[in-house]
């Protein structure tokens, strides 16, 4: 298994543990596997995600990323992990505003020091930014910049792509095109996919489905 | 890992020059202002040095008396005794060039001297030295002007010895300076024997201070200097309000980027050594570009500083400026630690930075009236350390109350202006009035720092302003009692005086003699005048207090008048016994004024004077005109006498030049106060500026609801002259605290003088037009750019928002 | 340091010659600045002329001893005040022109150490009284309980020594040359010049911080002049040898590119002089120091009076090296005589 979470717990600052947004969340994730995570909002979608991401500490129970148990890593280990196996793509796109496209592609690759520069071409291409590298962020439809943002998740070669409602700033046909780059994209290199959203479209499209309620999922 | 993520950090500059041109700059003001004053200072003290090491052995511990001079007797029984010593007679000489330090050593015993040393002409110095005629060695400028009189002493330059001071030999000095053998100081020579029987038990009054020890300028000038450091380290902090506005934005618009990038695996350790190492290269950056500029700014003060010193203490000072580790290190080390000071909130909210926070949410923004509230508390603990700090007294203690004072008052400000603009906008009707106020409130959090600065400038140059113009008063009104006489005359001998007295007495003129000399009291330079009993000396000399009779019992050689800063440096007070010089003993029957004078100075009966100093030339007196007396009196004098001009010296010059010094002394002051004032117009600059990006969102609304955009953008410039004008009306009280301070502790601390305070409402009122100005200037740039804007970016606003 | 010394010495020394030989001071009884000058026929007096002459140029208190330690091993010591004028006359204070220079030194076979002390005039500091006799430079001193000089006391330091000697006088004052008038050159220069050559010494000496008491002879020298050399003269070498059989001989090579100017004197046991005119006395160098530039054994001999002797440094680098420079130290006597004394040696560096 690339993911398991077992039994894990998570309440935020004043929350008593029967209202923790987490209460014993089980769940695991094979190589390769996409899975779409649904709920309500304020579910816990995103804590999941970022717990398993190494963002944040949890109370109780364990995730073990790429065979690492992450109650064991500090501070730097959980972010060697998002170096390593685990890349991310948030909501709000979190591009750099004051680098170019061709910079914020290739960021987090640099920074994990895996920069592949014929990949990142490849990437370019697949997801349509060509012409676009020199380009600041703020000069991109919103679109064009998820797709700068799932490029640079993809151009790591995670094993483990987390999205957290990354088309949930965009309309729907951006939000669909989008989708089904990163998602074919992600088949393609072999890279699972942990996929936080509330469109059903989307999540009826993905290997499998589980529903966050109650702080547990089914 | 490490260098992405610094490129992605400092894209953050590509992408905004300017605000990093601010910043660099802000640290280089800030830098400049003090590096300028560290370059004057150890220019100076450099200065010292060189004269010291020129005229002074100090290395070699040196015997002084307490009662000033050391007998010839003294220095026979230390020497009988075993001790091996080298005699020197040093004191102010008045020479055919104006008065100078002369130096008399015994050249055969005394440490090396460059200037008794060197050969000139192939010509030892020691024979002429020791010769009956005698040698005096001057530095080059000085040579010339001391023209060989026929049976004087030869003349020999030297450039090994400081301005104003010529080497001779002891036996010359003792003639010149009629001191009847009487010693300065002694050097002790280096290999004494092991036992030497006790200083005291050979001589009592006798002190032996260890090498290094010095009575030299450094002492007389100390207070200027630090006066100049004072000014300096404002200045520094004014900058660093600048650097630290300027620091926290950059922080707060990165936040966004410190989130991703710890998103992608960048430990929160190494984004804050990056941060920090980012921060330390700025202030390299700006603490270099600082430190060129303050060499420069020093360049231009130079001449200034150097005129102020040899001026007020006779002291050596270069007029060339030499790049000195000494200041150029200090100049760096201060830009480190305060960018690092400066830098040190944001680089701590970064440090605890959590990866996972609402974003966007900017935490200047959200300072409260609570924060506001927590600021003027630590402002009042500022003030009440800092008054604190004045009980036990001393300069020091002084300057700690001004910075407790000035940091206190600061810090209060954003709550002052809070709960101003609060009262207003509750007096506001119209709409926009009220947004008006509510805007402004809710920008104070963003410019309270530039306010702040603008602040302690303000008060600043209302405090040197008004303590310079109640000290001008007060000098000029002092002047004219001081010089009362028409005219001061210096004849070539006792003979020409003695005729030109009956010459003018004969044409009702009254004449009286000026006699003084100068002796060493407990370590310290005294003047000792001699005057004679005359109505004008009773109805002019500006004396502060003094007992009944006190001028007959002076006249009668039994009372002495002291100066105000004699009085305070040794805690004297009329009635009180002084004994100046050994053996005597006279009741303090006043004390006067004599501002300017860094030296003691004491008033005797000139008889007495003459009984101490029988061979005191008696070449210079004071003429006071009658009717009778033909005019231009200088000029029927110069006829009959064949006076040169530089013999006479008519009243008015001398109080010009006597104003000139003072004003020079103050030259400094403003210039630097007015540098600050340019500082904080660009601290306000640079948070005006900053704030621009988070302007827009607050402004479409506005624009959207139907006001223009020169509407908007002549509000915000309202908005900056508001601020100025709250912040000004602050700055005039705290200023005249200042004054206050700086008149009634510094001066009497620093100079041993107190003086009454003026108000000068109308130099106030062009302070604060300046202020004014440079905020509407500041304003002007954002508000032209907001004038200027293309409806669409104000549309883009809503497209974008989320 | 070096600068101020060699000015000193030029100064002081060496531009007088100069100046004596550009005077005319035949018969006038002065020299150009004023100095007096020594005149054959003056009757020295005493105790007036162990005072300073303040109206000659230069002036000496010559003291030397030939000493033995507690282990009997020899050593000698030196005592000098030397008073010299920038003018004639003096008065109080520091016009005076007068300036005084002691040079004090212990001398074994092997370590010479010596010490330097200078000061000016008419303060107190340095200078000779008459009554009771003291002559001192700071701490050094040389007392007298009377006014014959008949008891002296005798004090100095250096860094590495001190000493302190009492000296009774065994013989009369001698006067050298024609009663006390030395002349010193064929041209006519002259000094006076008076000795006590017969002291008997006890006392300690502290060397390199070991205290050893000590007991010998002692010789003091008297001379006063303003014109002591010759232009062309280029040094001097001068003995005092104390033989066992109770004689002592004073005699002195005045070094010139011509041949040496010699004079001296021999002083039998009972104190009776007998002066050595010019050339009576010689002395040729033996042997040379180990730096080659002084000789440290001379052949000394006095043909008309029998004497043949060999005169060797105790110690061969007994160099004082002060405001100027020059050999002086204590040296045993062999050949037909034995016995000890001091020899002084100037310009060979």
């Amino acid at each position: 298994m690339l993911v398991t979470v077992q039994d894990l717990w998570k309440s935020y600052p004043g929350q008593p543990p029967e209202r923790a947004v987490l209460r014993g969340a089980q769940l695991s994730l094979a190589e390769g596997e996409a899975v779409a995570l649904t709920g309500e909002s304020g579910s816990g979608k995103s804590t999941l995600l970022h717990l398993i991401g190494g963002l944040d500490g949890f109370d109780r129970g364990e995730i073990t990323v790429a065979g690492q148990a992450l109650s064991a890593l500090d501070e730097p280990g959980r972010a060697a992990l998002r170096r390593g196996p685990v890349a991310i793509v948030f909501q709000q796109f979190n591009l750099v505003p004051s680098m170019t496209v061709e910079q914020n592609l290739a960021l987090h690759a640099r920074l994990a020091g895996r920069e592949d520069r014929s990949w990142i071409k490849a990437l370019t291409a697949r997801l349509g930014l060509e012409g676009l590298g020199g380009r600041y962020p703020e000069e991109l439809s919103g679109g064009q910049q998820q797709r700068v943002a799932a490029g640079r998740a993809l151009a790591v070669r995670p094993a483990l792509l987390l999205a957290d409602e990354p088309t949930g700033n965009l309309d729907e046909t951006a939000s669909a095109a989008v989708m089904s780059l990163m998602l074919g994209l992600a088949r393609e290199t072999g890279t699972a996919v942990l996929l936080a959203t509330h469109s059903e479209t989307i999540a009826a499209g993905l290997d499998r489905r589980l529903h966050l309620s109650g702080g547990q999922l089914a | 890992m490490r260098r992405a993520a610094l490129l992605a950090l400092l894209s953050h500059w590509r992408r905004r020059p300017l605000q990093f041109l601010l910043l660099v700059t802000g640290l280089a003001l800030a830098t400049a202002l003090w590096t300028a004053v560290q370059a004057l200072n150890s220019e100076a003290r450099s200065a010292y040095a060189r004269a010291s090491a020129q005229t002074r052995p100090l290395e070699l511990p040196q015997i002084t008396a307490e009662a000033g001079y050391i007998p010839i007797e003294a220095y026979a029984r230390l020497a009988r005794e075993g001790w091996r010593l080298s005699p020197v007679i040093e004191g102010r000489w008045r020479s055919p060039a104006g008065t100078v330090q002369l130096l008399g050593i015994d050249p055969l015993t005394h440490p090396p001297l460059a200037a008794a040393a060197e050969r000139q002409e192939g010509q030892d110095r020691l024979p002429g030295l020791l010769s009956e005629r005698g040698l005096l060695v001057a530095p080059p400028g000085l040579a010339a002007a001391l023209s060989s009189a026929p049976m004087g002493p030869e003349i020999a330059v030297s450039a090994e010895l400081p301005p104003g001071t010529v080497l001779t030999d002891i036996a010359t000095a003792d003639r010149l300076l009629n001191r009847n053998g009487a010693l300065s100081r002694l050097v002790v020579l280096p290999g004494q024997p092991d036992t030497l029987p006790a200083l005291r038990r050979i001589w009592p009054g006798l002190a032996l201070n260890a090498a290094g020890s010095s009575t030299g300028p450094e002492a007389l000038t100390a207070s200027f200097h630090l006066n100049l450091t004072a000014f300096g380290l404002l200045s520094f902090a004014v900058g660093l309000f600048i650097v630290h506005g300027t620091v926290s934005l950059a922080a707060e618009q990165r936040r966004g980027l410190f989130r991703t990038l710890r998103a992608m695996g960048l430990p929160q350790r190494s984004l804050s050594a990056l941060l920090l190492g980012e921060l330390l290269v700025m202030a390299l950056a700006g603490g270099g570009t600082g430190i060129l500029l303050g060499y420069l700014t020093a360049q231009v003060l130079l001449p200034g500083v150097s005129a102020t010193l040899a001026g007020l203490f006779s002291a050596p000072a270069g007029n060339s400026l030499s790049l000195r580790a000494d200041w150029i290190l200090a100049g760096l080390g201060m830009a480190l630690g305060g960018t690092l000071l400066a830098g040190s909130q944001a680089l701590w909210q970064v440090w605890r930075l959590p990866v996972l926070a609402a974003p966007g949410a900017l935490a200047w923004a959200r300072a409260s009236a609570g924060s506001a509230r927590r600021l003027a508390a630590a402002g009042l603990a500022a003030a009440l350390a800092g008054a604190a700090a004045l009980l036990p007294g001393g300069l020091a203690g002084g300057f700690a109350f001004l910075g407790g004072l000035l940091l206190g008052t600061a810090l209060c400000l954003p709550l002052a202006l809070h709960l101003a603009t609060r009262l207003a906008a509750r007096r506001a009707h119209s709409p926009l009035a009220q947004w008006f106020w509510a805007d402004l409130r809710a920008q104070l959090p963003g410019l309270s720092l530039a306010l702040m600065a603008l602040l302690l400038s303000l008060a600043t140059s209302i405090g040197v302003s008004t303590m310079a113009g109640s000290f001008r008063l007060t000098f000029t009104a002092w002047l004219d009692q001081r010089l009362a006489a028409d005219l001061y005359i210096t004849a070539r001998n006792d003979a020409q005086a003695q005729e030109i007295r009956l010459w003018l007495e004969q044409r009702g003129a009254a004449v009286l003699p000026i006699r003084s000399t100068e002796s060493p009291f407990r370590g310290a330079p005294l003047e000792i005048y001699g005057v004679a009993d005359h109505q004008n000396y009773r109805e002019n000399w500006p004396v502060l207090t003094a007992a009944q009779d006190a001028w007959d019992r002076v006249a009668a050689g039994q009372g002495v008048l002291i100066s105000e800063q004699f009085a305070r440096r040794h805690s004297l007070t009329t009635g009180k016994m002084l004994s100046p010089l050994p053996e005597t003993s006279y009741r303090i029957e006043g004390i006067y004024s004599d501002y300017g004078n860094p030296k003691g100075q004491i008033i005797l009966g000139i008889t007495e004077l003459d009984r101490l100093f029988p061979a005191l030339p008696a070449t210079r007196v004071a003429v006071y005109a009658s009717a009778a007396t033909p005019q231009p009196l200088d000029g029927a004098l110069r006829e009959a006498f064949s006076l040169p001009g530089s013999a006479m010296i008519r009243q008015s010059g001398l109080k010009e030049r006597a104003l000139a010094v003072f004003d020079r002394t103050f030259l400094i002051t403003r210039a630097l106060s007015l540098l600050t004032l340019a500082v904080a117009g660009f601290a306000i600059l640079t948070s005006l500026l900053g704030q621009w990006d988070r302007r827009l969102p607050q402004l479409a609304p506005l624009w959207a609801l139907g006001v223009s955009r020169g509407k908007l953008a002549r509000l915000d410039l309202l908005r900056s002259l508001a601020l100025t004008s709250l912040t000004s009306l602050l700055a005039l009280p705290l200023g005249l605290a200042l004054a206050w301070v700086l008149l009634k502790v510094i001066n009497p601390e620093a100079f041993g003088w107190s003086l009454p305070m003026h108000m000068f409402p109308k130099g106030w009122m062009q302070l604060f037009i300046l202020a004014h100005l440079a905020a509407a200037l500041a304003a002007a740039i954002p508000a032209i750019r907001l004038f200027r804007l293309p409806a669409s970016h104000l549309l883009g606003v809503f497209a974008h928002e989320n | 340091m070096r600068t101020r010394f060699r000015a000193l010495i030029t100064f002081l020394i060496l531009a007088w010659p100069a100046t004596a030989a550009a005077q005319g001071y035949a018969g006038l009884g002065s020299t150009a600045e004023g100095f007096a000058l020594p005149e054959r026929g003056t009757a020295l007096q005493f105790p007036r002329d162990h005072s300073p002459h303040p109206d000659f140029r230069i002036e000496w208190w010559y003291l030397t001893a030939n000493l033995k330690d507690e282990d009997g091993d020899p050593m000698g010591i030196q005592w000098t005040l030397f008073r010299s004028a920038l003018r004639p006359g003096d008065t109080e204070g520091w016009a005076s022109p007068q300036i005084w220079m002691g040079h004090a030194a212990v001398t074994t076979a092997t370590r010479h150490t010596s010490a330097e002390r200078l000061a000016r005039g008419g303060t107190g500091a340095a200078g000779v009284t008459p009554a009771p006799f003291s002559a001192r430079i700071g701490d050094w001193h040389m007392t007298s309980p009377d006014t014959a000089l008949q008891n002296l006391f005798l004090e100095a330091s250096g860094d590495h020594f001190s000493y302190s000697l009492q000296l009774a006088a065994q013989t009369p004052l001698i006067l050298q040359g024609d009663r006390g008038y030395s002349v010193k050159y064929r041209d006519g220069q002259a000094s006076y010049y008076y000795s006590q050559p017969g002291y008997r010494a006890t006392g300690t000496v502290t060397l390199d911080g070991k205290e050893t008491s000590v007991t010998g002879k002692a010789w003091l020298d008297r001379e006063w002049s303003s014109q002591p050399l010759s232009p062309d003269q280029t040094g001097w070498d001068w003995f005092s040898l104390r033989f066992d059989t109770g004689e002592k001989l004073m005699g002195f090579v005045l070094r010139g590119p011509r041949e040496g100017f010699t004079s001296g004197s021999l002083i039998a046991s009972d104190g009776s002089t007998t002066p050595l005119p010019p050339g009576s006395f010689t002395a040729l160098p033996q042997a040379y120091s180990p730096s080659g530039d002084v000789p440290v054994a001379w052949q000394v001999q006095v043909p008309d009076h029998g004497i043949d002797v060999t005169v060797r440094a105790l110690n061969p680098d007994a160099w004082m090296q002060h405001s100027f420079t020059y050999w002086e130290g204590p040296v045993t006597v062999h050949g037909n005589r034995t016995g000890s004394g001091y020899l002084e040696m100037t310009g060979y560096r």
